[in-house]
């Protein structure tokens, strides 16, 4: 279930690469749902065709905690492109989100 | 609330009997002072200073309990990776991953590198409390260690949230009966941690600190608080070394020695005979002061060597020789340690005093005290330890009699008394604390230095109170009584030559004697001659007396004769003549 093969072209070019989101989650909690909810928005309106979305939950797989460093939930980490980048919180500030993925909003 | 009330329900109902469960750490000392231990089921910060060994107790804790007590632990550090853990405690021999592997140990490094992390947003720790309960689940945890868990605060932007999460944190390892140790930086001013930690953990508090004064490091320990325990409440030195930490509860309060009424010789005849013929008690401390070059050493080697000689253990901790250099020395009195050291009677240890702290050379001395279990302990000379405070090595060296008193241990100390002046006080004010006290004296007379010894206490026996002359000679070391005469001690040459004046006094008188008798002799001649001579003049008397005697009765005779013939012719009657007659 890990990382798959990136796309080798063109890291310095952020917009063209497929980017690699895991959200991680602890059950339904509302703050979750509401982080789900947030980044589908994002991802739709931001990252049409450059993303993929894996949603995890913790409270089935828990070792993924300590093997993916989360801490805070829910977090939202950017595997892919390097380096990795973590987004924390509901993601209910989405300028924020899309500084914290090194993506240039399209819509601007 | 109902696990709060029964507990307050069972306190009253058993005042002399407070049960608190406890957790044995299994470091050595801490669990004496905290009478049992850790808090079980409860957290308990331990806070200090950077390098002040919180990390160090923590893994203690949670290493002995995998392997002593059977209790598995759960490691979460927060500063260091689990690699970076397994070695610094593979220095003191513990193999982390081998405890892993045997599921006794779950390690889990929680990453904080803050410029990864954006925050947009309301979130919470739970995937902290999803690593620890799984973490627990897995090993079957008794034991966490949280190390050091504050340093969420450099990660997280919102402390309000981290506030509230620790204080969840908290309550989640009391709930589910976690003995928990969680370090914590020592704070500023008046809070004991750095983000006051210890508003959420009530239990129990220890602190750690680590100090240098004139160049050596003494690490201390306090237990800052326990609810519902005694403990002490002193600052207790500890020490990290090869065998990790350990913590010095040497301050018994209480003085309940057991004493022995058995003696154990000196080794010295001369100075048994000064202590009731029989030596000092077993168990008791001794204590020889003097000056130095006054024979300390001497003395503490004999008593080594007649320990030995009886079959005793000795630990004889040099701090100004090496062991090869006393036992050359003592060779040239007569004794011959080297065989005691290879029968493995006589262990030998040197070290120089500023080696180490105060509480390190207690400790050292505990463990070589633990490994070899003798019945004498030699420090010579307790006086070099004196470089530090001196409340401290009066504290010290009562906690070292303290503990080797209760062990039945005789102690032998040796101390450096200052050049002249007041030598029946010893800087280290210890002689309070001894039992028995033998003080070495130099004498400077008629230009040289002789050695005096004398008991100067000795609690439960009439000891002389004689000041002996102290003679070291290839054979050892001899007591002279010394020669008192006029309020004067005669030692040495001023001994020996009062001792010929005493002999050439009375030379003098038999000669004396010998002419008088001689000449009373020869009177005696010249009166008996003389007497002879009277004798003689005496008997001549008589018989010139007898002759004129005789001479007269021959003539009377012949009268009478002539008268008769007269007579005769006359023809007068014989009556009538004989009437005239």
């Amino acid at each position: 279930m890990k990382a798959k093969p990136p796309k080798t072209q063109a890291t310095g070019n952020a917009t063209d690469v497929v980017l690699e989101l895991r959200l991680y989650v602890a059950g339904q909690t509302p703050k979750s749902l509401i982080a789900l909810k947030n980044l589908k928005k994002i991802c739709e309106e931001h990252l049409q065709g450059r993303y993929r979305l894996h949603v995890i939950d913790l409270v089935e797989t828990p070792q993924l905690a300590r093997d993916d460093q989360i801490l805070a939930i829910p977090t939202l980490v950017r595997n892919l492109p390097h380096p990795i980048r973590k987004i924390i919180g509901d993601l209910s500030d989405t300028q924020r989100v899309l500084v914290g993925l090194d993506v240039r909003s399209q819509a601007k | 609330m109902a696990r709060a009330s029964k507990r307050t329900k069972t306190a009253a109902a058993s005042r002399t009997f407070p049960q608190l469960k406890k957790s044995r750490s299994g470091i050595a000392g801490f669990d004496e002072i905290t009478d049992g231990g850790l808090p079980a089921g409860r957290p308990t910060i331990v806070c200090g200073g950077p390098g002040c060994g919180k990390t160090m107790f923590a893994m203690e804790f949670l290493i002995l309990g995998a392997t002593e007590f059977g209790e598995p632990g759960v490691l979460m550090t927060f500063e260091e990776t689990g690699d970076e853990m397994s070695r610094n405690v593979e220095s003191l021999g513990f193999n982390l991953q081998s405890l892993v592997d045997k599921k006794k140990l779950f390690l889990d490094y929680v990453r904080i590198e803050p410029s990864e992390i954006q925050e947009t947003g309301e979130y919470d720790l739970e995937g902290l409390f999803i690593r620890l309960q799984h973490a627990v689940e897995s090993v079957g945890a008794k034991r966490v260690v949280l190390d050091t868990v504050e340093a969420i605060f450099s990660g997280f932007a919102n402390e309000g949230m981290l506030r509230a999460e620790i204080r969840r944190l908290f309550r989640w390892l009391k709930d589910r009966s976690l003995t928990t140790v969680v370090t914590a930086e020592r704070g500023e001013g008046t809070t004991l941690t750095r983000y006051g930690l210890e508003e959420y953990v009530s239990d129990c508090v220890v602190s750690l600190d680590h100090r240098v004064n004139d160049q050596i490091s003494t690490r201390r320990m306090r237990i800052v608080k326990y609810r519902g325990s005694s403990h002490g409440t002193d600052e207790y030195p500890f020490l990290i070394d090869q065998k990790g930490f350990s913590v010095l509860p040497l301050s018994s309060i209480r003085l309940e020695h057991k004493v022995s009424k058995d003696r154990i010789s000196s080794g010295i005849k001369d100075l048994d005979a000064m202590l009731e013929g029989r030596g000092f008690f077993k168990g008791s401390s001794i204590l020889v002061s003097g000056t130095s070059g006054s024979g300390k050493s001497t003395v503490a080697a004999h008593f080594a060597n007649e320990a030995c000689r009886r079959g005793k253990r000795v630990l004889y901790i040099a701090f100004e020789e090496s062991s090869a250099q006393v036992t050359r020395n003592m060779r040239s009195v007569g004794i011959n340690l080297d065989q005691y050291i290879k029968k493995g009677l006589l262990e030998f240890r040197a070290w120089r005093p500023t080696q180490h702290g105060l509480e390190m050379h207690l400790l050292r001395i505990h463990e070589l005290v633990d490994k070899f279990n003798p019945q004498v302990v030699i420090v010579d000379p307790i006086t070099n330890l004196i470089s530090a405070n001196l409340n401290e090595v009066h504290a010290m060296l009562m906690r070292l009699l303290d503990f080797l008193k209760d062990r039945l241990i005789t102690a032998m100390f040796t101390t450096l008394t200052a050049n002249r002046g007041a030598e029946e006080q010893t800087e280290v004010g210890i002689s309070s604390l001894t039992d028995t006290w033998i003080l070495l004296r130099d004498l400077e007379l008629n230009g040289e230095r002789n050695r005096c010894l004398y008991v100067l206490k000795s609690r439960g026996m009439a000891h002389s109170n004689q000041i002996r002359e102290f003679v070291l000679s290839r054979n050892g070391v001899r007591l002279l009584p010394a020669y008192v005469g006029f309020g004067t001690v005669y030692t040495g040459s001023a001994r020996l030559a009062q001792e010929a004046r005493e002999r050439a006094e009375s030379l003098r008188e038999q000669q004396q004697l010998e002419e008088k008798r001689k000449e009373f002799s020869v009177r005696r001649n010249v009166l008996e001659s003389q007497i002879a001579a009277l004798r003689s003049e005496l008997s001549s008397g008589e018989s010139e007396f007898a002759r004129q005697t005789r001479q007269r009765n021959e003539r009377q005779q012949r009268l009478a004769l002539d008268r008769e013939e007269m007579g005769k012719i006359r023809g007068v009657t014989r009556d009538s003549q004989s009437v005239n007659s």
